[in-house]
């Protein structure tokens, strides 16, 4: 079993992460004209590594939480180029565009996660 | 999942963006309206937008539209309203002043093209959600 989950592993929960980011890229662009909306994105690198890795944890009560500065599922707001005059942080060509490289990024993890799963195969079969 | 949601977020936009384009199909018919005092006149008709929050939709179970968009309220334009001489015309009141309504056409063809952009923008969206969701179900065949 550890076999097929270390073999699958990185790239099943960076699927996870990837399709997160394009969900919240599709909020932006729901909410492109919505007064007083923020614009949000998720950092791959913070999901990921806290996915993948143990986070530092308050063992001790003499341990210090580590300051929040963002929060924990790696969201944080957009700093705009401009804001709209309504109060909302979405730019519709920024966000169109990080749409389309989160689905092309989407689609090649998509791709190691078939290559994966083709290697296993062939493994399995003994060819 | 992620991806599932997204229909549920395109599809709350593009039923904004459809309530924002009906106002501005109801404000054009309206704008030659004619009426008989200040509080009959027609006003431009505007859709308010709200995100729709986490927390709002906590304990309904049709959450996947998080994250999405929906229309609070249909405000009037609060653009005061012209008048205009005209006895001859059968609303005059009795000084013989008809009130027009106070929609500007430039600006609602405006709305319509900003509400016809998001519309087509939200499709384009799930069309590509969509696609990935296709692409991940393909992984099993290979």
């Amino acid at each position: 079993m550890s076999l097929f989950d270390t073999a699958l592993s990185t790239h099943a929960q960076s699927l996870t992460a990837r399709s997160q980011r394009v969900e919240v890229l599709a909020q932006n662009i729901a909410n492109a004209d919505t007064p007083n909306f923020k614009a949000r994105d998720i950092e791959f690198k913070k999901v990921f590594r806290s996915a993948s890795e143990d986070t530092m944890q308050t063992t001790n009560n003499k341990h210090m939480a580590l300051p929040m500065d963002e929060s924990a599922d790696g969201m944080m707001y957009r700093i705009p180029f401009n804001v709209a005059f309504d109060g909302n942080t979405v730019e519709l060509n920024v966000e169109q565009a990080q749409y389309g490289k989160a689905a092309a990024e989407y689609q090649a993890t998509v791709n190691f996660l078939q290559d994966e799963i083709s290697g296993l195969r062939k493994a399995l079969r003994g060819e | 999942m992620s991806l599932d949601n997204i229909f549920g977020i395109g599809g709350s936009a593009l039923n904004a963006q459809t309530v924002r384009m009906n106002a501005v199909a109801s404000n054009l018919a309206n704008a030659g309206t004619v009426a008989g005092s200040d509080a009959e006149a027609f006003r431009g008709k505007r859709a308010v937008f709200k995100a729709i929050m986490a927390e709002q939709v906590n304990g309904n179970s049709n959450d996947n539209n998080k994250g999405g968009v929906k229309v609070t309220e249909i405000t009037d334009d609060p653009t005061p309203i012209k008048r205009m001489h005209d006895p001859g015309n059968p609303q005059a009141d009795k000084d013989g002043y008809v009130y027009l309504s106070n929609v500007n056409e430039m600006t609602e063809m405006v709305e319509m093209m900003a509400a016809n952009r998001s519309y087509q923008n939200n499709v384009e969206v799930i069309n590509t959600a969509r696609q990935l969701m296709m692409r991940t179900l393909d992984i099993i065949k290979s």
